[in-house]
Formats: C-alpha cells, structure tokens, sequence
C-alpha cells in the first residue's frame, strides 16, 4: 500500500512535499538534464530581482564540516529576463513553481509582485526577506518583524488572490515565532524556514577570509537542527500555518524529522550540489519510512512530535481525502489502533 | 574503480564509466562526490578527463593533486572502491574544419585534458604542436605522451630541471612563429591561460581556453564558479565555467578581473545596465 503523499501549501495541492530550496536548483533548466521536474512537489527558482545583478566577486563557496558557506549575492538576470525565458520555459512544461523574489525595498518586492501577478504557471511566490533594508541602514528584513510584515502584506495585496505567499525566514534573530507572526499577520500564506544562517571561515593558508565577502550563509547538515527548532517553534505558536521546512536535509529520515516538528513541505537545497539526483531520493526514501511507521497519509504526520509524551498517535482531520485517497478499509496498524482510545 | 597510479606528482584514477566515455568529447569534465556515503564534505570536486578507453565497456580516467582532505581522499581510494561522478559536463573545446595546425599549451596537470584533444584534432588531419610546462620536472603533466603524439614538443620547468628555465609564455611565441600555427588551445592555471591569450593576441590567431575555477556543484545549479567574460554583444557578465565553459575564447575572459566583479559588467553594483538591483525601485 502506498502512502498518500499530497500535501497542501494554502489551498494549492502538491503532489508530494519535496520542493527545491531556493538558490539551489537555479531555475530548474540544469536539474532537469537529471530527472522530470514534475515528479517533485514543486521547484523554487533562485531568487528573481528587478534589475540584472552579477552578484558577489569569487570566491563564493567555501566547504565547511558538514555544510558550505556561500555568498553568490543574488546573481541573476532580473525579472525582464526571467519571465521572458525561464518561467515560460517551466511553465511549458507544467512545472509546479515557487518564484522567490528579493529586493531592497517595500516598493521594489511589491513592483516584482506586480510583474508576476499576470505570468501564466506561477504556483506560488516565496518572498525573501534575507535582503538589506535600503530605507532602513541595510538592516536586514527578516530580523525586524514589522518591516517583514510591511513586505508581505505590499506583496500579498498585489499577487493575485489564488497564488499562495510564503515568507521565507531568517534564523538570525532573537524570535523566530514573533516574525513568523507578523508575516501571517502580514498576510502570508505559509512559512519556509530556514533561510541560511550567516558564518564565516578563514582560510589559515592565505590567512584571509575563505570567501571575498568576508560572511556567507551557512548551508547544510550543520544547519539542520536549527531548521527543525524553527519550524517546531513556529508550528507550537502557529499550528495551522503551513510551514515548509529547509535546512540540511539530505536523506528522508531528515525531512521525517522537519514533518515531525510541523513541516507540511521539505525543500532540498545543498544536498542537490552533493547529489543531483537527491530529491527522488528523498521522496522514495521519505515513503518507505510512513510506510513502515504505518502511516497511511503524510498530512498524519505532519507536527506528530508535538503530541504529548505517552500520548497515542492520532490522525489529523484538517485535510479532506480527496479523489483517489485510500479510504480507510484497510485493517489498521499497530499505531492507529490506539486511535480508538483517544 | 579500476585502477589508480602516481604520475609524476599527480594521481591518476580510473574510472569504469560507460556512460560517461561514450558522450565525452575533450574538454569535459567530471564532478566526483568525496569522502564516502556518510561524508561531511558536500561539495563535489571537479577534474578535466585524461583519457577514455573502450575496456570494460568504457572507463574514464582523470588527474588530480592532493590540495585538501577531499583530494587526500581520493587518493587513497584502490581497485575496486565506488565512486560517485556526474559527467561528463561542461562545453567541449571547438574544433577546426579545416586541417590547420595547432599549438595545445598546458600548465602543471591542466595538460591532461589535452590528449584527447590532441587525438581529436590529429583524426582531422590537424599538425599538433605541445608546450608543456610546471613549476619543476615532477609536476610537468604528460611530457612522454607529448613527445609520443606531437609534432614537436616544448617543455619547460621554473626551476630548470626539465626543458627550458622558464614558464610556457616564455617559449610560446618562438612555437607559434616557427610552427606557423594557426590556433591556440591552452589549459592550466589562470596566470598560464592569461600568459598564452596574451601571446595568441600578439600573433593575431584564436585561442580557446579551458579554466579550473572551484565550484560546488559542476552542473550550473550554484553560481560558484563564476568569472568575467564578454559576450557576442560586447557585454561582460558573470558566466559560469561549469555551464558555459570549462572552455572559452581566450580574448573574451577578462583575466585581470577574474576575482573581481568589473564595474561595467551586467548588474555590477552601480552599472548604468542594472545597479545591483538596488536602484530599480519602480
């Protein structure tokens, strides 16, 4: 019996819970020399800016234990580019997509969601708010709740009404729960954490900083515990906000775990440079790993590590069979027999 | 794995791969995973391919120096370990229609993508010229097999102790006059491929270069490996050496900026093109 893997970011179904992370799969045109960029739930482009940037000077990467840091610094060929080429380019190819955006100011995340509020095949849109505030000193967004909130509710009030905004969060700050608020408040759809974490190494050869920017995001397994505090944290306050949950997942046991903590969804994103082939991978090994904890929906899952300790699993009821779910005929499994003591 | 062996001061690994031998063509490259399944180094390690044989349905070998503990790894791999490569990837080396001949230029063991080069270039009835060169004898890659293969070769150390005294810039221009070669093709580290464009422009003729830039991914997914480079349309931008290289016209990358990003390239921080991105509010 196969798990019934569908998940839910708003009222958009994915067929699966695996995305790519944003950054990570470029804009899916590499990825897909490796497999059909339909069998995963959906791919997050790299983050689409106004204008053309050619990014940060080499060297941008530097390999860290367990992880990397990177500081590319947004390379891209702006919006023009972006929906004249590659958008359409996903979007013939039915490719479910998250366009992630960036920007420096309130105006300018709200003028590249007025670009994509008309562009055929845009699934979703995550906003990311790891970018210095040009009004506010270069403080970065997503460490001030109420200049995240500002961006989302600019951009929630010029999307369209049926393209899910997902605020993409920094675990740089004091409270993660207090921003994710605000961005719901704000008006966001759904959550993606973590963004990378900033760090910095020096290469004791040279004896300078690894990378010509000094600081870069950290990326990775190292990260991973992080990731899984966040997306707990955030799904204790806010239990039903959808939540996709990034950072340092390499195998399906890692992505069980961000589910477990109250992810509905799990990005992918360094492990796809180790491995290109990672989100099926992931997936497969995601399904086997329901399968044998008996479970017969991945929506069961989801935030299952919240339960009380001695507590018996439970089924959640939020989201409907749809056509073609399996109904509930099949003999039950040790862990949802205790359902009737509930 | 097949077989692995010391040359020189490189290693050399062998690799059964059909897939990989059967599309490769010289100038590729391939993405190794180090350190085995549960290892912490994510990054894959790039290396041009030496040579492809038809044994064993296909095998692949490539060269490499010990520079980290992801290269110390793979040294120590035997006969019979598995390894994880993607490839072969990258743009191969443009090769002339007409019978012409060419001088292939290599630096340290950036000379072992040249053979099969050389190969291809000699099935189409081209001259082949080599100019090899490192900082001493152990670490000129392939100067038996040149010797073997081309027309004449030139080697040179910096410490004198193979060829002439010297770097490969230095003999170049005297290869290219006496030669009289039509096209230049160079690989090694960024100073040699500056070196050599620099001669080819003097001389007047084409040079195609293939870079070694560090990247995460090899595949085009992480935006690592970037460096300046003109376009047809005269414009600089960011170009990834795994996508659109390894190999490149040598008088369109701009080696005095590589490092850097120039002020007039695509969406450089205060270009008249773009501003970063942070001047574009609408």
């Amino acid at each position: 019996m196969s798990v019934d893997m569908r998940t839910y970011l708003a009222h958009v179904e994915l067929i699966n819970p695996i995305t790519t992370a944003a950054g990570c799969a470029a804009t899916g045109k590499e990825l897909s020399q490796f497999f059909d960029l339909n069998r995963i739930g959906a791919l997050v482009t790299k983050s689409i800016t106004m204008a053309p940037r050619a990014g940060r000077p080499t060297p941008r990467m530097a390999e860290t234990p367990s992880g990397m840091l990177n500081a590319i610094g947004l390379q891209g060929p702006g919006i023009d580019a972006f929906l004249e080429r590659d958008l359409p380019w996903l979007a013939q190819r039915s490719v479910r997509t998250v366009v992630s955006i960036a920007g420096g100011t309130v105006n300018e995340y709200g003028a590249l969601a007025r670009r994509l509020t008309d562009a055929p095949g845009v699934t979703g849109v995550e906003v990311n708010l790891a970018c210095p505030n040009i009004e506010d000193r270069g403080r970065v967004f997503a460490r001030d709740p109420s200049a995240s909130a500002e961006v989302i509710s600019s951009v929630r009030a010029l999307m369209r009404y049926d393209v899910p905004v997902i605020a993409k969060l920094s675990p740089d700050v004091a409270d993660v729960v207090a921003v994710a608020r605000a961005c719901v408040d704000g008006g966001a759809d759904a959550l993606s954490m973590i963004n990378t974490p900033l760090g910095m190494s020096i290469d004791t050869e040279t004896l300078r900083p690894s990378l010509a920017a000094v600081t870069g995001g950290l990326s990775g397994p190292a990260v991973r515990p992080l990731a899984v505090r966040c997306v707990w944290q955030v799904h204790a306050a806010l239990p039903g906000v959808p939540i996709v949950g990034v950072g340092g997942v390499l195998t399906g046991r890692d992505a069980f775990e961000l589910i477990l903590a109250g992810a509905c969804a799990v990005g992918v994103g360094t492990a796809l440079f180790h491995d290109p082939y990672s989100c099926l991978r992931i997936l497969r090994e995601l399904e086997e790993l329901l399968q044998a904890r008996g479970f017969q929906r991945l929506a069961d899952a989801v935030g299952l590590a919240h339960r009380p300790p001695g507590s018996a699993a439970r089924h959640r009821a939020d989201l409907a069979p749809g056509p073609g779910a399996p109904d509930f005929t099949v003999p039950p499994d040790p862990l949802n027999m205790e359902e009737s003591s509930l | 794995m097949l077989t692995t062996r010391r040359v020189e001061a490189y290693h050399a690994l062998t690799v059964v791969a059909p897939g990989i031998a059967e599309r490769f063509r010289p100038g590729h490259f391939v993405a190794v995973a180090v350190g085995g399944p549960q290892s912490s180094m994510l990054t894959r390690r790039a290396f041009s391919i030496h040579d492809v044989k038809p044994d064993y349905g296909g095998t692949v070998e490539f060269v490499f120096t010990v520079r980290g503990p992801g290269t110390a790894w793979l040294a120590e791999r035997r006969a019979r370990d598995t390894l994880d490569l993607v490839g072969p990837l990258g743009r191969p080396f443009p090769l002339p229609r007409d019978p012409v001949t060419c001088v292939l230029v290599g630096g340290e063991y950036g000379s072992a993508t040249l053979f099969g080069l050389a190969d291809a270039l000699q099935q189409r009835g081209c001259r082949v010229d080599f100019v090899l060169g490192g900082a001493s004898a152990d670490r000129v890659f392939g100067a038996l097999r040149a010797r073997r293969m081309g027309e004449t070769t030139t080697l040179t150390t910096e410490d004198g102790s193979l060829g002439m005294r010297g770097k490969v810039t230095d003999v170049l221009p005297g290869v290219i006059a006496d030669t009289r070669a039509d096209v230049v093709y160079a690989c090694g580290p960024m100073e040699t491929l500056r070196g050599v464009t620099a001669v080819a422009i003097e001389f007047d003729i084409p040079v195609q270069v293939a870079v070694e830039e560090a990247m995460a991914c090899g595949i085009g997914m992480c935006m690592t490996c970037v460096l300046p480079v003109i376009g047809e349309d005269g414009v600089t931008r960011m170009v990834r050496a795994c996508a659109e290289g390894p190999v490149f016209r040598g008088e369109r990358v701009r080696f005095e900026d590589v490092g850097t990003i120039p002020f007039d390239a695509l969406g450089a921080p205060g270009s008249p093109s773009g501003g970063g991105g942070t001047r574009n509010v609408s």
